[in-house]
């Protein structure tokens, strides 16, 4: 079976919060949920300092320790290698949270607008998709349950990229199947040096890091 | 053996239930304004989410895992004690067990409570029984606190039932509840001896199950990967917390209702003396398991244990933590170490003192750990919100309650046994230090 994951070259990215935002604008995400997330390192003292972008995304785990925690079997190793939330049955215990190594799970805790009690015509749209829209995915309007990246599984549907995939401008970003060795991320990873975050954690991340 | 004859002497046990005082009316308004003004709260946050508490990311569980800890913990005061000094025939256990295994029951639908109150998404609840992954330690959870839950309602209940039959032979208002909770108690030999069996036999059963039910729940922590958690004394270490702390409990509430019924008679200095002696291993077994505990994490000097360490040591919580180890270690070795300040009062400074300390190692136990995430970036910090605390404060209400209202239907005090104490025991404790000497036949 297939196991999408993902390389990013930090060598290349540039820092520039585009996948934030493009996942922001993909997946209709509200204030203070970002699936997708750059964080930013400063290494050393003046004058020889040094500033790290290091953007980072839920691993999908081959060993997920959310998923072995979660008690209602709403979250859930795909046969794609992915991992995902089912919204409609997690109780929101947030245990997965608790147990996830990389922060990369978020909890939706209200209903909330970027802009005060009113939609933005563009949230209108992630609510309540119109004609022609149902290939985006709904903003899923219930509140209290776990939510994160599902590598953008609507666009892999149309055998599309993940938004953050496509719209990185450094072409940092590199999306494929692991499992396949010849694949560009397979090829990636094996001869630049490809490296997983906490590996000894023993998770197995299908995120992999290539060195600055 | 029959009930109408001397009950004059334990009369006092049966006032709290016949008379109804204004302390008591008092009492029951207070907690129950407490409680409303808690549901209230709880309510506002269903309607408008979790996002009124203090919790975010990084910190995704609070003051409520930390109740939902600290409650279940106070539950092994009850039914554990008791049953452990009714297996080894402690004497001076009579007046006290029954105080104990209330706690116990009383604590455990609170303590399970607050894990509900903590859903996101609480009318999905049932989902983990239809849905459910038995590989999630919650479940065993669930799992365990629904026996132990069982199980000592039983133990409350089974030696309950004399004295409901004294209620019923007393002749009051609704007595037909009693007629039928006594399950035709006559206090025949056969009877008393199927009973004294059941009590046995529960007494064995529970204790497995109450140390089955905080090593579990200390594994919902310590099987996570994340640092000053993933550790293997936690279930040990957990469970000795909650003696710890369900013995101080026991004796805050010995206190108040020898003072508020007047139980003198029966609660003697001395029962709060041996109580205190136990409480004073507890506390030194609790200081063994901390100090192995850091010091392990401490000598391994691993980065993200370190930052958690610090941030307890020395860093924003320093003041919290050592203000738990004066409150759980150095005042209580203090007091309860000698004999002249091991008095009523002394071991209620005491369990004060440790019942906060406890609550504040359960909250240290949670929160550092999640606000210095593997991942060294902090994204947040946690201050509990008034909604929060509000609950928690109902949740202590809710107990008191539960246990006030108790008091008003059954005595606090086992009478039956106290009498079986005065008219059985005597003998039987003569009898068997005999046997213990040289000088005796078996």
């Amino acid at each position: 079976m297939a196991r999408y994951g993902m390389v990013i070259d930090l060598k290349r990215c540039i820092g520039c919060y585009g996948c934030q935002i493009a996942c922001k604008a993909e997946n209709f995400t509200p204030p203070g949920i970002t699936w997708a997330l750059v964080l930013k390192n400063e290494q050393g003292s003046f004058p020889a300092v040094r500033r790290l972008s290091l953007p980072m995304l839920c691993m999908h785990c081959a060993e997920p320790a959310c998923e072995k925690v979660c008690p209602s079997g709403a979250t859930v190793k795909e046969e794609d290698g992915t991992v995902t939330v089912d919204y409609e049955t997690c109780i929101g215990c947030r245990y997965c949270m608790v147990a996830c190594p990389y922060g990369s799970r978020y909890f939706n805790d209200r209903e909330l607008n970027y802009y005060g009690d009113q939609r933005t015509p563009y949230e209108e749209v992630g609510a309540d998709p119109p004609e022609g829209w149902e290939s985006k995915p709904r903003r899923a309007r219930c509140t209290g349950r776990v939510e994160k990246c599902d590598l953008c599984s609507h666009r892999r549907e149309q055998e599309l990229e993940p938004a953050c995939v496509a719209n990185c401008m450094a072409k940092a970003r590199y999306f494929g199947d692991l499992d396949d060795p010849y694949s560009e991320v397979s090829r990636l990873v094996r001869e630049k040096g490809g490296f997983q975050l906490n590996p000894e954690l023993g998770t197995d991340p299908s995120v992999y890091y290539l060195p600055v | 053996m029959s009930f109408e004859n001397k009950w004059g002497q334990d009369e006092r046990l049966f006032e709290p239930i016949e008379k109804t005082g204004w302390g008591f009316r008092a009492t029951v308004a207070i907690l129950l304004v407490l409680v409303a003004w808690g549901a209230t709260s709880y309510f506002r946050q269903v309607k408008y989410g979790l996002g009124v508490t203090g919790m975010a990311e990084p910190v995704s569980w609070g003051l409520y895992i930390t109740n939902f800890v600290f409650f279940i913990g106070i539950s092994h005061a009850g039914t554990l004690i008791s049953a452990i000094l009714r297996l080894s025939q402690a004497e001076w256990r009579r007046p006290i067990t029954r105080m104990a295994e209330v706690i116990t029951v009383a604590v455990l639908f609170i303590g399970a409570g607050y894990v509900l109150i903590d859903l996101g998404r609480p009318d999905r609840m049932l989902n983990v029984l239809l849905y459910g992954r038995y590989q999630s330690p919650l479940l065993w959870d669930a799992t365990s606190i629904s026996a132990y839950l069982t199980a000592s309602t039983i133990y409350l209940y089974l030696p309950l039932i004399p004295d409901i039959a004294i209620l019923r032979d007393r002749a009051r208002k609704w007595n037909f509840i009693f007629r039928i909770l006594s399950l035709g108690w006559q206090g025949t030999a056969k009877q008393q001896k199927v009973l004294n069996r059941a009590i046995a036999i529960m007494a064995v059963l529970v204790i497995p199950i109450a140390v089955s039910v905080h090593t579990v729940v200390s594994f919902v922590f310590s099987m996570t990967l994340q640092p000053g958690w993933h550790s293997t004394i936690f279930g040990p270490y957990f469970v000795v917390g909650a003696i710890f702390s369900g013995i101080a409990v026991l004796i805050i509430v010995m206190v108040v209702f020898r003072k508020a019924f007047r139980l003198e008679a029966y609660l003697k200095e001395i029962h709060f003396s041996n109580l205190g002696l136990l409480l004073l291993v507890m506390s030194l077994l609790w200081f063994y398991f901390t100090f192995a505990e850091y010091l392990t994490g401490f000598y391994g000097h691993e980065p993200e244990e370190m930052s958690v360490f610090w941030d307890k040591f020395r860093g924003q919580y320093a003041p919290h933590f050592w203000a738990m180890v004066t409150f759980n270690f150095v005042l209580p070795i203090i007091i309860l170490g000698n004999r002249r300040t091991r008095t009523i009062l002394g071991t209620l400074i005491a369990s004060i003192t440790i019942s906060i300390g406890m609550w504040m190692e359960r909250f240290l136990i949670i929160v550092p750990t999640l606000m210095n995430p593997r991942l060294e970036y902090s994204r947040g910090f946690y201050f509990p919100t008034l909604t929060e605390w509000s609950i928690t404060i109902a949740g202590f209400a809710l107990f008191l309650l539960f246990y006030v209202v108790f008091t008003k239907f059954f005595p606090i005090i086992s009478a039956w046994e106290v009498k079986e104490g005065r008219e059985e025991g005597l003998e039987e404790v003569d009898h068997r230090v005999r046997s213990y000497l040289p000088d005796y036949g078996n």
